[in-house]
């Protein structure tokens, strides 16, 4: 990983989606606002937080599969969006590069369509072929790479366990021979037993295709297994950003240090004398941000200020950025 | 020994009918729980482990038949109950949480109307007090401003929330048992905190037992006394929570714990999965059913079932490895 080329690069994005309130007027949902982080090539970044705080959101807009509002995309130099709205056919050469694994492998894959319709679909768009055969090997070697054989590729999807499922999905996503994938909880879905074995495939893409990740999770233990930087996300905000080991060792921001003394340990021992902070409420809405710092509503350190102030994103120490006034 | 004992099972089996063939959900498990005993029940999906619990609280679908066994709630077996028996059973003296409150809850209803349904089910008091208990519940289960959220429909609150009311009804007839199917599943990491945080705080008080089910192997350590893991149907490995992470006898169970990362990891090591896929119920493997991904498999597993092996005190495992020693061990 001593290549430190930035591959992607995110500036102040921002994904509002109005919405009518109860009275017919049109609000915002502040999805995310104002991320800004980088992705090195070969790296895997981790993006945890829960459900509602715009992880999802900003995956998609990355790819603009979700045009975002405001703020700046660029991918290895080229710059994807910047603000105005450009075509999405002018997406097509990117769609090459980055791409996709969704979180659901039954509701993304198309029932009416067999495994090898699935995987060549991409082929066909691209054109990566000159005959049939060509098109029919590349489809077998991919099925093989994500561990199933070539009979699958005339089986529909409906056939196949939960596990099978997302690996075709893997397989669709490697298709057209990216380098970047944006993860999308790749394995919430999946059984315990399961979900190792997904990650070690992953992890095996990454080092023989030189594959650089986007992992978005709930999961902390898995995401700080498989990333080498970390973004922890609340309401829309970034609120603390590092290598995995130093947030883990280290966590600066409030949140972060509640969501890991929240995950439970598979130690008893470890889990009894363990001390938790238990937060009060709930995540506020995000049509609604609380003023200030999106968290003071439920930080137990909230001092006056931070009702009143947003917090600026500072770098604490090298490569370690946190949005907190009190730290 | 006996008196201390609330439920005892004994090889109960269930089986589903179903048009593609009989599904053998769970096949001949047996287990008692203390009282004020807190048993973990740990399995991936189609494991038998929600169905053996419905099996308990006697709500079982079409087509899913109790085949066999005797399931004894204070030495009284509950497979003879007749249906008044059974609606004065459940609700009263054994309770349920489910996985996903929306699913549980009549949207129709307010909260403080069905919570206050649940207490005039059992108890003839008048209605007042009924509502008197309901709002105390609430405050049990920390809820606050309790006389409002009485007036406020299940879609008003938030996940946790509702998992907090789902808890409130179960508990509110004072049950001796309570089995929780998966109750943080659906909920995220800092509400789940809270949420077992509440139910330990609350067990600790009544001294309720408790059958909780998941398959989250971090949440068993968290809450769980004693912890039964099932694979096929069949519970492969029982003991003690500090036996079952410690002095793990079953290869599953090691595995399982193999193959989870873990957030407070000193540095990176690869995951070992468990190879394969979990079994087609509808085409159980003869023998024992983990024989195919298990990495010690003799050929003896493939053929017949393994008994159960006393490892130690309340310690049992299942598996052939264990009665033939000598055999090679597992890693």
């Amino acid at each position: 990983m001593d290549n430190k080329d930035i591959l992607l690069k995110v500036e102040n994005l921002r994904k509002y989606f109005p919405i009518k309130d109860g009275f017919g007027k049109m609000k915002n949902v502040q999805a995310v606002e104002n991320v800004s982080f980088y992705i090195n090539k070969g790296e895997t970044f981790g993006l945890v937080g829960e459900s509602g705080c715009g992880k999802t959101t900003l995956g998609r807009s990355i790819l603009r599969l979700l045009e975002p509002t405001a703020g700046k995309i660029t991918y290895d130099g080229d710059v994807i969006f910047d603000g105005k709205l450009k075509k999405q056919s002018k997406m097509l050469p990117f769609r090459r590069k980055m791409q996709i694994i969704f979180q659901d492998p039954s509701a993304s894959l198309d029932p009416r369509m067999t495994v090898g319709e699935i995987i060549g679909e991409a082929l066909d768009i691209h054109k990566l072929y000159e005959n049939k055969k060509q098109r029919t090997e590349r489809i077998n070697k991919l099925l093989d790479m994500v561990g199933l054989n070539s009979e699958h590729s005339n089986r529909y999807p409906h056939e196949f366990s939960g596990g099978q499922q997302q690996r075709i999905g893997i397989a669709r996503a490697l298709a057209v021979e990216p380098e970047f994938i944006v993860c999308d909880e790749p394995i919430s879905a999946l059984d315990v037993s399961i979900q190792s074995q997904i990650v070690n495939m992953l992890e095996d893409m990454q080092n023989e295709l030189g594959l650089t990740y986007l992992f978005i999770a709930h999961d902390l233990s898995v995401v700080r297994h498989i990333s080498d930087r970390i973004g922890v996300m609340y309401l829309g905000n970034m609120v603390e950003l590092g290598a995995s080991h130093e947030l883990y060792k280290n966590p600066l921001h409030p949140y972060t240090k509640t969501l890991l003394s929240a995950v439970p340990v598979p130690d008893p021992k470890v889990s009894k004398s363990r001390k938790r902070i238990i937060l009060d409420g709930e995540i506020p809405s995000p049509m609604n941000p609380p003023s200030g710092c999106r968290f003071h509503t439920r930080c137990p350190y909230a001092v006056e200020i931070c009702s009143r102030e947003l917090p600026e994103w500072r770098e604490i120490d090298k490569e370690h950025f946190v949005a907190c006034h009190i730290v | 020994m006996d008196n201390k004992k609330l439920l005892e099972i004994k090889d109960l089996k269930v089986t589903f009918f179903t048009h593609a063939g009989e599904v053998k959900a769970v096949g001949g498990i047996s287990y008692d729980l203390d009282y004020g005993e807190v048993m973990g029940i740990v399995g991936e999906s189609g494991s038998g482990k929600s169905v053996e619990a419905y099996s308990i609280i006697g709500l079982l679908q079409s087509p899913g038949k109790i085949v066999g066994g005797e399931i004894l709630f204070e030495n009284k077996n509950i497979l003879e109950f007749d249906k008044k028996q059974m609606q004065d059973f459940r609700g009263n003296e054994i309770a349920m949480i489910f996985q996903n409150p929306m699913t549980c809850m009549n949207p129709v209803y307010t909260v403080g109307n069905q919570l206050i349904e649940a207490v005039l089910c059992h108890h003839k008091i008048p209605k007042k007090e009924a509502q008197k208990r309901a709002i105390d519940m609430l405050n049990l289960v920390g809820i606050n401003n309790p006389e409002n959220r009485m007036k406020q429909y299940p879609h008003e609150l938030s996940g946790g929330m509702r998992q907090r009311v789902m808890i409130a009804m179960g508990l509110i007839c004072d049950p001796k048992l309570l089995i929780a199917d998966e109750p943080t599943t659906a909920l995220d990491v800092t509400i789940q905190a809270q949420i077992l945080e509440l139910m330990k705080e609350i067990q600790k008080n009544t001294q309720m037992s408790i059958i909780f089910i998941t398959h989250n192997l971090g949440v068993v350590a968290d809450i769980c006394h004693r912890v039964s893991v099932m694979y096929a149907g069949k519970i492969v490995e029982q003991g003690n929570v500090d036996d079952i992470f410690y002095n793990t006898s079953h290869p599953y169970t090691k595995g399982l714990l193999k193959s989870m990362p873990r957030v407070d990891a000193e540095g990176y090591e690869r995951l070992i999965p468990i190879e394969g896929t979990p079994v087609d119920m509808l085409n159980p493997p003869e023998g024992c059913g983990f024989a195919t991904r298990c990495q010690s498999c003799m050929k003896i597993c493939l053929k017949e079932a393994p008994p159960t092996i006393e490892v130690g005190e309340r310690h049992t495992s299942s598996c052939w490895l264990l009665a033939m020693p000598g055999e090679g061990e597992v890693n």
